[in-house]
């Protein structure tokens, strides 16, 4: 049974629906217990990161997605779940996870487009994906295929080794990261159509296991 | 890089999707559910929904449409119509909803603006705003004025200002329906989308006036939208999404192109 961590951040419906067009077994819960016995864990989260790691910190799940990630099982982070498992937030100066060490960072607002023109921050809408590694999680990911985005900032590893691939919005930010039996996207693969479920698809089979 | 974006809008009433010109003489076209299933298919980017139901005991059949197409398409969509309160907006979210666009309630009280961001962050609340070209005066310099009610009341806003306010306030995007175009399927309002999407720092859909790819093109480009909402257009089937995408995509507009 995949676990969607319920911690207040957001739709967590839309995640558990597109596992449901998949026919993969899921459950919202945020209750400890449920979540350190899940199979796989998906960590979702949509709003400001200050909020988010304050209700993390009080409901005792901030520990408990440290246990999940030590002991192997397959993780999941999305959108503002692919910052927090960093150490620090700039959004609400916000101590995070550090479940990989790096920082989150906003979108400077100096960023210009291919003509010239000031790109607008947040960054919404369907961008591409630069893979520099192949994980088992993006298997079957083309070249071509775009995924929604919408977030005003982004992880920064501390190490290259974690970035898994990257996207283009006036500079090339990491979209993909991730470590061991953790994998996050900044994207919202429940929301990018096929390309989307498919990634959904791979999680639900994935071991937690590939080669750094 | 980010591609321009393709939104099909349907308007629905009594759960019905319909179409009227200039908000007026509206015919039922087909179930909301079943064209927003077709519509993702075809490659659709977002899909925006208006329910223009008149009676307010029926918001629950809009309720129900959410629900059932939050269950058939995975990608963002918005709704918007009779968004009053932070209640409505919880309601349409939490049935799978994207995001909410309010429009008359935010120019009668804008806090509902700041509220919903705080409350569901800015990235759910679309400013949605009817403008009509008006001559200039000193309050609405931009020549372009804000109307509710679906263009019948004049507000005495200046469209520019309330963008630009709205943006203040929380607004996570904006979409820009000219009146004078809306249902004529002779262009957008290149004008007043670039005036407005030039100044904000928020992406603006274009509303209103879509006929052909060549106005689409036109309001990507020199319209500097981030989006374009289409209706008409392939509703009945004069065009199919996939073809405008590519001949967008011929003419130098970054669109997405895969989706299967």
């Amino acid at each position: 049974m995949i676990v969607i961590v319920d911690y207040k951040a957001g739709n967590l419906r839309s995640v558990e629906r597109a596992l449901g067009r998949l026919r993969v077994p899921c459950m919202i819960s945020g209750s400890t217990g449920e979540i350190l016995e899940a199979e796989r864990v998906i960590f979702p989260g949509v709003g400001a990161a200050g909020r988010a790691t304050k209700d993390l910190k009080e409901s005792g799940i901030d520990r408990v997605l440290r246990k999940v990630f030590d002991r192997g099982t397959p993780f999941l982070g999305i959108c503002l779940g692919a910052q927090i498992i960093l150490e620090r937030s700039e959004e609400n100066d916000a101590g995070c996870l550090g479940l990989i060490p790096g920082t989150v960072t906003r979108f400077p607002s100096t960023l210009h487009g291919d003509e010239g023109r000031r790109l607008k921050v947040p960054h919404m809408g369907w961008n591409g994906l630069r893979l520099k590694k192949h994980h088992p999680v993006l298997k079957g990911v083309l070249e071509t295929d775009e995924f929604y985005f919408v977030h005003a900032y982004y992880p920064v590893p501390a190490r290259e080794v974690h970035v898994i691939g990257t996207t283009e919005y006036g500079i090339a930010f990491p979209s993909v990261i991730g470590t061991r039996n953790l994998l996050a996207m900044q994207f919202h693969p429940e929301k990018s159509g096929a390309p989307g479920l498919r990634i959904l698809d791979n999680f639900a089979r994935w071991d937690g296991r590939h080669a750094e | 890089m980010l591609s321009k974006r393709i939104i099909p809008c349907l308007d629905v009433r009594d759960g019905k999707t319909t179409k009227g010109v200039k908000f007026e003489g509206n015919v039922d076209i087909g179930d909301p559910v079943e064209m927003a299933r077709l519509y993702y298919e075809q490659g659709a980017d977002e899909i925006v929904f208006y329910d223009i139901t008149a009676s307010s005991d029926k918001r629950d059949i809009m309720i129900d449409v959410v629900d059932r197409v939050a269950g058939e398409i995975f990608i963002p969509f918005s709704v918007g119509g009779g968004i009053r309160t932070l209640e409505d907006m919880r309601l349409v979210l939490l049935a799978g909803a994207e995001k909410v666009s309010v429009n008359t309630a935010a120019v009668q009280d804008p806090s509902i603006i700041a509220e919903g961001a705080r409350a569901f962050g800015s990235q759910c609340i679309v400013l949605g705003m009817d403008v009509k070209q008006v001559d200039p005066t000193e309050g609405i310099s931009s020549g372009y004025e804000v109307v509710i009610n679906g263009g019948r009341t004049y507000t005495g806003k200046d469209a520019l200002k309330w963008a630009l306010e709205a943006e203040a306030l929380g607004a996570g995007e904006i979409c820009l329906n000219s009146i004078d175009a809306d249902g004529t399927q002779e262009g957008y309002d290149i004008q007043v989308t670039s005036l407005i999407s030039g100044r904000v720092g928020i992406p603006v859909i274009a509303s209103g006036g879509a006929g052909t790819t060549g106005h689409i093109h036109e309001v990507l480009t020199e319209g500097l939208a981030d989006a374009a909402l289409v209706a008409s257009m392939v509703h009945y089937g004069t065009f199919v999404i996939g073809e405008i995408k590519e001949r967008l995509s011929e003419q130098g507009v970054k669109v997405r192109r895969t989706w299967g």
